[in-house]
């Protein structure tokens, strides 16, 4: 009996610092990059120029759908900008932007300065609607298939490896 | 300069160690019952040259000598020199400098202090103890070395935060170390005592003033830290069950469970092993705590910067210490011969160590736990308050029941003559607790049980300190110490259910009423100071049931070097609670966020660890005027 | 031992406890949720932007009569069980839970056996 003890104590012993020894590479931050494959629904984004709404059957029109979070205010917004620019000559992705807790002339100011890649352009004044697509930080873009499931996640502004991948996942 | 004389320094001290270890392993030939004055003679001059390599730091920092990289890291031309000096140990490797000089001046003092006890045993306590040194010396010399230097020598500094200048702060990490790491000694003593068969109660003798010095000072140190946290940190909590915070408390868990065992060891003899058990579980906990907060593993709010190797070293040494602990426990391990009666002052202790370890299972779990899910399984938890406090909560109603009682069992066999009275004085508590109830406000069936059993052990002893007045015969340290405990849940748990926090966004000249209250933010003042400029917000809070009018400034700071924002809480402390206010701006909006908090009996949480420190140092003084 | 037989179901029991009716406490919510992009903060305790975000989406789902199993559900949907600090009792928690209880129960069995042993070495 002293014996299964001592030695099941001993296992316990060596899981415990082997954990530790692999938990040392890992990174302690957190990210939701590997929040794939879940649906979104409920969507009512507030239309940037009118009153009209955007609602989950207007992306569902759409084979690919790559939905960009991004604001005047926001610095590393424009440096992914040039990217987006770039995608949205893209035949089989539409591109939905949305205005993240920005003022209206200095977003307007922004896409005539940069550009404007969306085909789709919306509002989120407040910022709640960021959470129904799990949003928490910008610039964070979101690509979506033709059911809005949910197919890769970018957290930061889009770099040259992101563009590649998105352009093979949608061809 | 500099450089060159602290890496000497640190040198000689290895070779001072490795010196003293041939040495004392050379007079355990001899025969004769006396350590050699050389040895003496040696771990004199080795705590001296620690000191002066401290100190040597120290005066780096102070005059701003940023050729060493850790001076330049961590300090700056227009600290104040208080904090330039506290900066000393407030990084990673000048704490660890401390360390070793707490290792080492233990290591003296346990060889002076110990000269009734039998030489092997002090001979392997210091022989292991040195290893000990030389471990960390080394972990200095060749990884974190605070004499490291840099090239080209910057003009200015880094370290500047604000949010570290500040007193608490500064006393925190001396005060918790003498607890962390003055758990070293008996960890020594444990394996000696191993090594040696030292296995008379006079052993206990010999460590019981180490454990309570360290448990003192460990409290200490977790207090100064929960007070840091409260007045700077700007959330008017002092606790949070982060993983920082958790690694203080394990081992405060074991030296409690340790020298309350350390009492039935002396006085009757049993449970030697598992007392040599706490023994080295103590500082493997404290090693431990250190390797999970500065390898950069967890998540939290205050870890140091983090570096890979550094982890794996830590984890090497702990791994060492723990299989060589293990290995010999095992082979010394002989099974004891158990006296004890269900009725007996030794079963309550033994009770007091179980829900000690119960404290520290459930915590050190909660801490480590995420790390074995993203290893595992590659999802990401959290483990925060809700599950301590579930978990904890209920247990902790129980065993302040048992704690009451414990303490005035008789050794061996107790007739429970004291029933009736048990039983007054809980129905007294019940009546109270349903006395706030009544006056204030009904809470969950959990915290009436938390009350009443606080307010049990608080009553048994203020009764109790009363009847032996009248004998002369008090134990006045445990009283002391057992009621303040009470107090300090009693107060908690006042505070918890009546703590009042309210949240809002607010414009200048705008007022918000809610229950008593009304909050109006009469003015917005811009000031400019030597290193930053602060809006302070001037809010009235006036007590709509009292009328009485309260002026609160919290403040945002802006720092410009380097570029910060801290919130600075406006706290207004009086005997019954404290007003706790913080404002922050929200971005690209005139409206100001504001936090305000009304937390009862502050200042009592505070007193109350105090005196239960004050009860360990009295009984630490008490021991050493018999010896 | 009968005083330790009432402890464990005593301490069973305790689960009533928590089944307190009470309103939603909106503050409770924010406490109990954690920030994102913070180190180690609450959305109670953080100043930053996202957490300003999940107090407003919060209060919302409240006044909408959300209970608070469900806005956690929600958030949990959404960005993973992190930002939870209470964590679910499923599959892989389930040893977090357990294993509490479970040395609380081992100890007392512990000493009970210690206690039974010295009886028997009386004798």
């Amino acid at each position: 009996m002293q014996r299964i003890i001592k030695i099941s104590f001993l296992i316990t012993l060596f899981f415990i610092i082997g954990v530790f020894f692999i938990g040392l590479n890992k990174d302690a931050n957190y990210n939701t990059i590997s929040l794939v494959g879940k649906k979104i629904s409920n969507i009512n984004l507030e239309h940037f120029e009118d009153n009209t709404f955007y609602k989950d059957n207007d992306l569902k029109k759409n084979n690919y759908t790559l939905i960009n979070f991004w604001a005047s205010w926001c610095a590393p917004c424009r440096d992914e900008h040039p990217l987006l620019i770039q995608l949205s000559k893209e035949k089989n992705l539409k591109i939905l932007g949305i205005n993240f807790k920005d003022k209206k002339n200095q977003a307007d100011k922004f896409l005539n300065d940069l550009g404007n890649p969306y085909d789709f352009l919306a509002k989120d004044e407040q910022g709640k609607h960021s959470v129904i697509f799990g949003i928490y930080g910008i610039p964070e873009s979101i690509l979506v298939n033709k059911d809005l499931v949910i197919l890769k996640k970018f957290v930061g502004p889009l770099s040259f490896e992101d563009i590649s991948n998105i352009i093979k996942i949608i061809n | 300069m500099i450089s060159n004389f602290g890496n000497l320094l640190l040198s000689l001290n290895i070779f001072l160690s490795f010196v003293i270890i041939y040495c004392a392993l050379k007079c355990l030939k001899t025969s004769g019952k006396l350590i050699s004055k050389t040895i003496y003679q040696i771990s004199t001059l080795q705590s001296t040259i620690i000191i002066i390599c401290f100190f040597t730091l120290v005066a780096a920092f102070i005059i701003s000598d940023f050729s060493l990289t850790t001076v330049y890291q961590n300090s700056h031309t227009l600290k104040p020199t208080f904090y330039k000096i506290a900066g000393t140990w407030g990084n990673h490797e000048g704490s660890l400098l401390l360390w070793v000089i707490i290792l080492t001046i233990f290591s003296f003092l346990f060889l002076v202090f110990t000269k009734k006890h039998p030489k092997e045993f002090r001979i392997f306590t210091l022989i292991i103890q040195n290893i000990l040194i030389v471990g960390f010396l080394f972990f200095i010399l060749f990884n974190s070395n605070p004499f490291s230097v840099l090239s080209p020598i910057p003009i200015e500094g880094l370290g500047l935060n604000p949010i570290l200048q500040d007193p608490a702060l500064a006393i925190h990490p001396p005060l918790l170390y003498i607890g962390f790491v003055g758990s070293s000694i008996y960890f020594s003593a444990a394996m000696a005592s191993l090594l040696t068969n030292y296995s008379h109660t006079s052993f206990a003798h010999s460590i019981k003033n180490w454990v309570l010095i360290s448990w003192c000072f460990q409290s200490l140190g977790i207090l100064v830290g929960s007070i840091w946290a409260y007045y700077e940190l700007g959330w008017g909590g002092f606790w949070f069950w982060d993983p920082v915070e958790n690694v203080s408390l394990l081992p405060w868990f074991a030296m409690t469970a340790l020298f309350h065992s350390l009492i039935v060891f002396e006085k009757r003899g049993l449970f030697y092993f598992w007392v040599i058990t706490l023994c080295l579980l103590t500082f493997i906990l404290s090693v431990t705590g250190t390797f999970l907060v500065r390898s950069g593993i967890l998540n939290s709010v205050h870890t140091f910067a983090s570096d890979p190797a550094r982890g794996i070293y830590i984890l090497l040494f702990l791994t060492l210490m723990i299989f060589t602990s293990i290995f010999l426990f095992f082979k010394k391990y002989k099974k004891e011969n158990y006296d004890l009666n269900p009725n007996s002052k030794e079963t309550f202790i033994l009770v007091n160590n179980w829900f000690m370890i119960f404290y520290l299972i459930t915590i050190f779990l909660g801490t480590i736990y995420p790390i074995f899910t993203d290893v595992i399984t590659g999802s990401k938890i959290s483990v925060g308050p809700p599950f301590y406090n579930m978990v904890i909560l209920p247990i902790v109603a129980i065993f302040l029941l048992v704690m009451t009682i414990g303490p005035k069992v008789k050794w061996i066999k107790e007739r429970f003559e004291n029933f009736k009275n048990y039983l007054f004085i809980l129905l007294g508590s019940i009546l109270i607790n349903f006395l706030i109830v009544f006056l204030f406000k009904s809470y969950s069936v959990l915290s009436n049980l938390i009350i009443i059993s606080a307010l049990f052990l608080i009553i048994s002893s203020l009764l109790d300190a009363v009847k032996s007045l009248k004998n002369k015969k008090i134990d006045f340290a445990q009283i002391i110490s057992h009621a303040s405990f009470g107090f300090l849940v009693l107060f908690i748990g006042l505070n918890n259910i009546f703590s009042i926090e309210k949240d809002y966004n607010i414009k200048l000249g705008e007022t918000k009423n809610f229950s008593n209250y009304s909050i109006k933010l009469q003015n917005l003042e811009l000031e400019e100071y030597s290193n930053y400029k602060a809006i302070i917000g001037e809010l009235e809070i006036i007590n709509t049931k009292t009328s009485k009018k309260n002026i609160l400034r919290p403040e945002i700071r802006i720092y410009d070097n380097p570029q910060t924002l801290t919130y600075e809480a406006a706290i207004k402390t009086s005997i019954l609670k404290d007003y706790y206010l913080t404002m922050s701006n929200i971005d690209r909006s005139e409206y100001y966020n504001i936090k305000f908090q009304k937390k009862p009996l502050m200042i009592w949480i505070w007193i109350s660890v105090i005196m239960i420190v004050f009860g360990g140092f009295l009984r630490f003084f008490q021991n050493a005027k018999n010896n | 031992m009968k005083f330790k037989l009432i402890l464990l179901i005593f301490f069973f029991k305790c689960s009533f406890l928590y089944g307190v009716e009470k309103p939603i406490d909106q503050n409770n919510i924010y406490k109990n949720l954690r920030c994102l992009v913070c180190q180690g903060q609450s959305i109670a305790d953080s100043n930053s932007d996202f957490a300003q975000t999940i107090k407003l989406v919060v209060k919302d789902q409240v006044s909408a009569g959300k209970s608070e199993k469900e806005i956690y559900n929600f958030l949990v949907e959404k960005y993973g069980e992190w930002i939870v600090y209470k964590p679910p009792l499923n599959k892989t928690n389930f040893l977090l839970w357990f294993i509490p209880y479970l040395s609380f129960f081992l100890g007392g069995l512990l000493i009970f056996l210690i206690i039974r042993k010295s009886k028997q070495n009386k004798r």
